[in-house]
């Protein structure tokens, strides 16, 4: 665990990260190949196609043959990378990600760019919110979304060499705090603690890792300890660090830039539930479809920021078997 | 292994895979029998002809692929794959049952040699397919790529995507099989949804289309040997096929599309195989 504060080193976004990894490893591995829904550069395939032409092949505006085509690839032997904006690469090829890859369990990665409301004013068709639940209720699909741009890369390497079967990673748009480093090494499946705590864990993922952090040292003016933990690997999920901060601390608020019915909330949910039942709060999009605007605009609207993690911990320190009612 | 250009030996092969599959499914008390009688005969031919392949090494490397993407006519491949000794007759039998490996829709994971791809959900198998045929092409590889299709099931949106890649990659390596057998589960396809003109729909997508008599072994070789020698272009054959071809009671008749013989049944299709 880190044992100073983290800091922003600046705003990078997660595409960035994932553009860089998969460059990286696609430097070291010549079996990966990717394939492009038309929107290459815009998800951050660019640099690996203009590197390698003859492992990058141009599908245009077929989600679904892009995903079958990346299974027929992945059988003959390469490692393929799919990316396209996560509504379209999580949803549209539901069907296919379910039978010709995770049933036939084949390592493709898939990429799910522009996840979260964060993507601002393109709207509620293109800011996926739902991808976390779809992807992670498949067999064999092993779901990430890392917190910041550095760690976006280590995870699209870790996913590429390291992984076997179908991976869905989700990453953003939108410039956000890059502040992961080498206090907080990465490794898949396992959750990372960033804060310590005693009073109540904040457990987050994506871009309000950041603003869990925000909230939690803002809560130390206030004689309130909140531990803080980051799950990029929502699934398989990370149980022991989950039921531990259960057992230690007693209350939980999880956040997420996602529906909160059915996504990473709920993942976590079903463990605490199951292991060592404490009172939750959620942080996340309400069951509603989002809408054009500035990305910290929407982020405030729709109650996915540090203060809003902030209020969440009052409400759950005051659930359950305690009684005393906060004003908020 | 050893192919066979005698009718007679196909013939033989075909009806005794015919036999398998009503024995099959008659057991299983459910599944597909209508398209998988009238793909038998397509089958043979593949298997015992067309296609290089090591029944006793389902995984040499240098194999052509077919690609089953109507994955509910499964007891045909398997009754095939039993045929070719890829693992013994007496398995047939467990269609569809608990812990079998051979279940209702084609499924790797369940071990069974021969299977190139788990599939079921209709229109994916062509895409699988392309990527199998740009994997071969990258690689240098001269093994080609079969892929098995139903005539309704390319009323699914993305085998046209699939087809549209296949022939902008120049995909010669690729030969799609459609069983144009007219039928489909909810009646004949030009009342379900028209196909027509099939011909130039994929034509227009760029592929060289051969058509032939799915029941005539010398008709679907040499179409297949015509198709393997195409340049540039992806090839499609259209192989005029009637559903639950051999059982004459049951000939063209979508009623038994998705129906199991009841074991009296089975008694009857089985005596007219045999005739
Ligand atoms: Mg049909």
């Amino acid at each position: 665990m880190p044992e100073k504060q983290l800091i922003n080193r600046g705003n990078v976004a997660t595409s960035v990260g994932f553009g860089e990894g998969l460059l990286q490893a696609g430097e070291a591995n010549p079996l990966i190949v990717a394939l492009g829904a038309d929107i290459t550069a815009s998800v951050k395939v660019s640099p690996f196609a203009e590197k390698f032409p003859r492992r990058f092949y141009s599908l245009g505006i077929a989600e679904q043959n892009c995903v079958g085509v990346a299974a027929g690839l992945a059988l003959s032997g390469k490692i393929p990378v799919f990316a396209t904006y996560s509504a379209f690469a999580s949803m549209r090829t539901l069907d296919q990600i379910r039978v010709s890859v995770c049933f036939n369990n084949l390592h493709i990665v898939i990429g799910g760019a522009h996840a979260g409301i964060s993507v601002g004013p393109d709207g509620a068709t293109h800011q996926a919110l739902e991808d976390i639940a779809v992807m992670r209720v498949l067999p064999n699909m092993t779901v990430i979304s890392p917190c910041d741009a550095t760690q976006t890369r280590l995870v699209t390497i870790a996913a590429l060499n390291e992984l076997k079967g179908p991976v869905y990673i989700r990453y953003g748009r939108e410039p956000m705090p890059d502040f992961t480093d080498e206090t907080t090494p990465f490794e898949t499946g396992k959750g990372q603690l960033l804060k310590d705590g005693t009073d109540v864990t904040i457990i987050a993922t994506g871009h309000l890792v950041w603003e869990a952090l925000e909230a939690a040292y803002a809560l130390e003016k206030e004689d309130i300890h909140a531990r803080v933990i980051n799950i990029h690997t929502i699934k398989p999920i990370d149980q022991d660090i989950i039921i531990q901060a259960a057992k230690e601390t007693g209350a939980i608020v999880t956040a997420e830039e996602h529906q909160i019915c059915g996504g990473f909330g709920s993942a976590v949910a079903e463990v605490v539930a199951k292991n060592y039942a404490v009172p939750i709060e959620f942080i996340g999009m309400n069951d509603c479809f989002g809408e054009s605007g500035q990305p910290s605009e929407l982020m405030e609207k729709y109650g996915m920021t540090a203060i809003h993690i902030m209020l969440a911990v009052k409400k759950v320190l005051t659930s359950g078997n305690k009684v005393i009612e906060w004003n908020i | 292994m050893t192919k066979t250009s005698s009718v007679k030996d196909l013939q033989q092969l075909a009806r005794s895979i015919r036999i398998n599959v009503v024995h099959m499914i008659a057991e299983a008390g459910s599944g597909h029998t209508g398209g998988s009688l009238g793909l038998a005969d397509i089958f043979a031919s593949l298997y015992f002809n067309v296609l290089n392949h090591e029944p006793k090494n389902p995984q040499w490397s240098e194999r052509d692929r077919l690609i089953l993407s109507i994955g509910h006519v499964a007891p045909v491949l398997y009754a095939t794959l039993a045929e070719a000794g890829y693992f013994a007759k007496d398995e047939l039998l467990s269609l569809r049952k608990l812990n079998s490996r051979l279940q209702g829709h084609p499924a790797r994971d369940h071990g069974l040699p021969g299977l190139e791809l788990s599939a079921g959900s209709l229109g994916q198998g062509l895409s699988v397919a392309v990527g199998m045929a740009l994997c071969a092409k990258a690689d240098k590889k001269n093994w080609h790529v079969y892929s098995i299709h139903g005539d309704g099931e390319l009323q699914e949106g993305s085998i046209w995507e699939a087809a549209m890649s296949a022939a902008h990659y120049k995909l010669n390596n690729i030969t799609a099989i459609v069983d144009r057998n007219n039928c489909q589960i909810d009646g004949k396809t030009s009342r379900v949804m028209e196909l027509e003109p099939l011909r130039e729909k994929w034509k227009a997508f760029g592929w060289d289309v051969f058509e032939c008599d799915g029941h005539s072994y010398t008709d679907i070789i040499k179409t297949c040997e015509d198709a393997k020698q195409s340049v540039f272009r992806p090839t499609v054959i259209i192989a005029r096929t009637k559903m639950g071809r051999g059982v004459k009671s049951i000939e063209d008749d979508f009623r038994w599309h998705g129906k199991a013989p009841s074991k009296e049944e089975a008694e009857d299709f089985i005596k007219q195989l045999s005739a």
